[in-house]
């Protein structure tokens, strides 16, 4: 699948910003006065810059709002929802929380965990596709709600908790990536389950159907550079999550979590674009490549 | 809405005869000509005449050579298209109810004024069916030519889709699966048409007829390896004069 630099700013900077709202909202981090008013910010622009992000891949945005009108089947739609809903419920803990109102928790709390669902949509848009064995399994969503938490967890500070968090993520991470390799193979799509000639014999391409680029091959047939997988998933699983817990050992100031937010941050981002680069979608067995 | 209706009265769709399309390319033509006009925002090329030329199609015919165990192998010409399956996921995981599947006939459309243009249905859909119009920024596919099966305007012989009006060698067949009595029906229980990636669980309209057996010609003693067969006459000369050599 073609990565897509806007859905890779999206998912990663929305994923670390509705971690941390969650986390604010839990009341787990209690800032006040101008402090509260800049973490809530952060959490607000990371969150809502990520959505803003993703609206760029769209061929007619001025649309969007009828992404909120099927809920019922469509994980996209469900994703609009839920994150409206969680941007707005906490809106009213973050005002209470800047002006010192002492407003009740409980809002905060539902907040929170319509941020982790907000992360859980996001991830099912693409672990729900069987066209695509390697997002379609427990890992993707299991992956993301593993950032946002980590990631959350890194930015407010909570240093105990961010550490257990990020060592589940390397765990998670590598898990995905060695299920993953085996999964295309795992569900049997080849040239002749998709063409039905392979009751003949061994098919294979003997010219393609156009000379130039297509749409499909753009988006979903993506085999450039993935010749430095092995090194690029060290790196992701270094940045991500080794490294920052290791430098949660460290005196927990802001210096520290900053950099430890960085490094996973750039970590996360070189997951993504993994996670979009390595897929293979089956529409690449038609044109024999994947 | 972008459920998926539970029952459709009719399923149109097409049966493709793998025998006997000679891979032309005259449907992939005519779709995008028919498709250039009326229905929908019309088919766009970009950089037509230039060094990259792209552009949208709704129908591509792929080539595959396959290699049988015990005969020359064969080409077979590949027609890939929207296949209006019963369990269509392009049309579910449309966040805007853009993408549906209309109940009277089993037809799989975009309503494109609703469509944002996030590429989704083209991801879920493993036929490669679907293709985002770069210029319009909205969904395209395969409409079954709904614009001319029901159009009265049009002599009857030409209310069919513009790829099975077209095609020069009659590989192409369009009619209601539903109806097992109808023409592609029997087609397609005569001849063992077959789904594509059935493993997906799509349940496709459409099916494809298997290339049939290709005769074997007979022209040699089938004795043959086993005779000692002596050249006679002149080249019987030769092969004493060269074999004393």
């Amino acid at each position: 699948m073609h990565p897509a630099p806007s859905v890779i700013i999206f998912s990663v900077a929305s994923g670390l910003g509705f971690g941390f709202l969650a986390f604010l909202g839990m009341g787990l981090v209690l800032p006040s006065g101008l402090v509260a008013f800049a973490l809530w910010g952060l959490g607000y622009a990371l969150a809502v810059g990520g959505l803003v992000s993703a609206t760029f891949h769209l061929g007619n945005p001025q649309r969007a709002l009828l992404a909120f009108t099927q809920w019922r089947s469509s994980w996209l739609s469900r994703e609009a929802w839920a994150s409206v809903a969680a941007l707005v419920l906490l809106a009213p803990v973050a005002l209470s929380d800047w002006l010192g109102l002492g407003w009740p928790r409980g809002v905060g709390m539902i907040g929170a965990a319509l941020c982790l669902i907000t992360v859980f949509c996001t991830a099912m848009i693409y672990a729900q596709l069987k066209t695509v064995p390697r997002w379609n399994h427990w890992t993707t969503p299991a992956t993301f709600l593993g950032f946002c938490v980590a990631g959350g967890a890194l930015l407010s500070g909570q240093s105990l908790f961010a550490g257990w968090a990020l060592m589940i993520l390397a765990v998670l991470l590598m898990a995905g990536f060695a299920e993953g390799d085996r999964r295309f193979a795992a569900r049997g799509h080849s040239m002749a389950s998709a063409t039905g000639i392979g009751r003949i014999g061994t098919p294979q391409v003997f010219e393609q159907p156009h000379t130039g680029g297509n749409y499909l091959m753009r988006e979903m047939i993506f085999i450039v550079a993935r010749k430095h997988v092995e090194k690029l998933r060290i790196i992701a699983v270094s940045l991500a999550a080794i490294f920052p817990a290791l430098l949660l050992f460290l005196p927990v100031n802001a210096l520290t979590i900053a950099v430890a937010v960085a490094f996973h941050l750039i970590g996360a981002a070189v997951q993504r674009w993994l996670f979009f680069a390595e897929a293979e979608h089956v529409v690449g067995l038609y044109y024999g490549m994947r | 809405m972008t459920s998926l209706p539970t029952h459709t009265d009719r399923k149109l769709g097409l049966v493709i005869d793998l025998d006997t399309c000679v891979g032309c390319h005259a449907c992939v033509t005519a779709c995008k000509g028919w498709n250039d006009q009326g229905y929908g925002a019309p088919l766009s090329d970009q950089n037509p005449y230039g060094s990259d030329p792209s552009g949208v199609f709704l129908n591509r015919v792929h080539s595959y050579e396959v290699q049988p165990h015990d005969t020359p192998a064969q080409i077979i010409n590949f027609p890939r298209s929207c296949l209006h399956c019963d369990d269509a996921p392009c049309v579910t995981v449309c966040p805007t109810g853009a993408s549906y599947k209309r109940a009277e006939d089993g037809i799989v459309l975009v309503n494109e004024s609703a469509c944002i243009g996030c590429g989704l249905c083209a991801w879920a859909c493993p036929y490669g069916a679907r293709e985002m119009d770069a210029d319009a920024g909205v969904m395209k596919k395969c409409t079954l030519c709904v614009d001319r099966i029901y159009n009265e305007n049009l002599p009857e012989e030409d209310r069919e889709p513009a790829c099975v009006r077209t095609c020069p060698t009659g590989a192409r067949h369009f009619g209601d699966l539903a109806d097992p009595e109808s023409a592609v029906s029997r087609l397609v229980a005569k001849r063992g048409g077959y789904d594509l990636m059935p493993e997906l669980g799509t349940k496709p309209t459409n099916k494809y007829l298997p290339p049939r057996k290709k005769d074997r010609p007979q022209e040699a003693s089938l004795l043959a390896p086993l005779l000692d067969i002596q050249a006679t006459g002149f080249a019987g000369w030769l092969d004493r004069v060269l074999g004393k050599i």
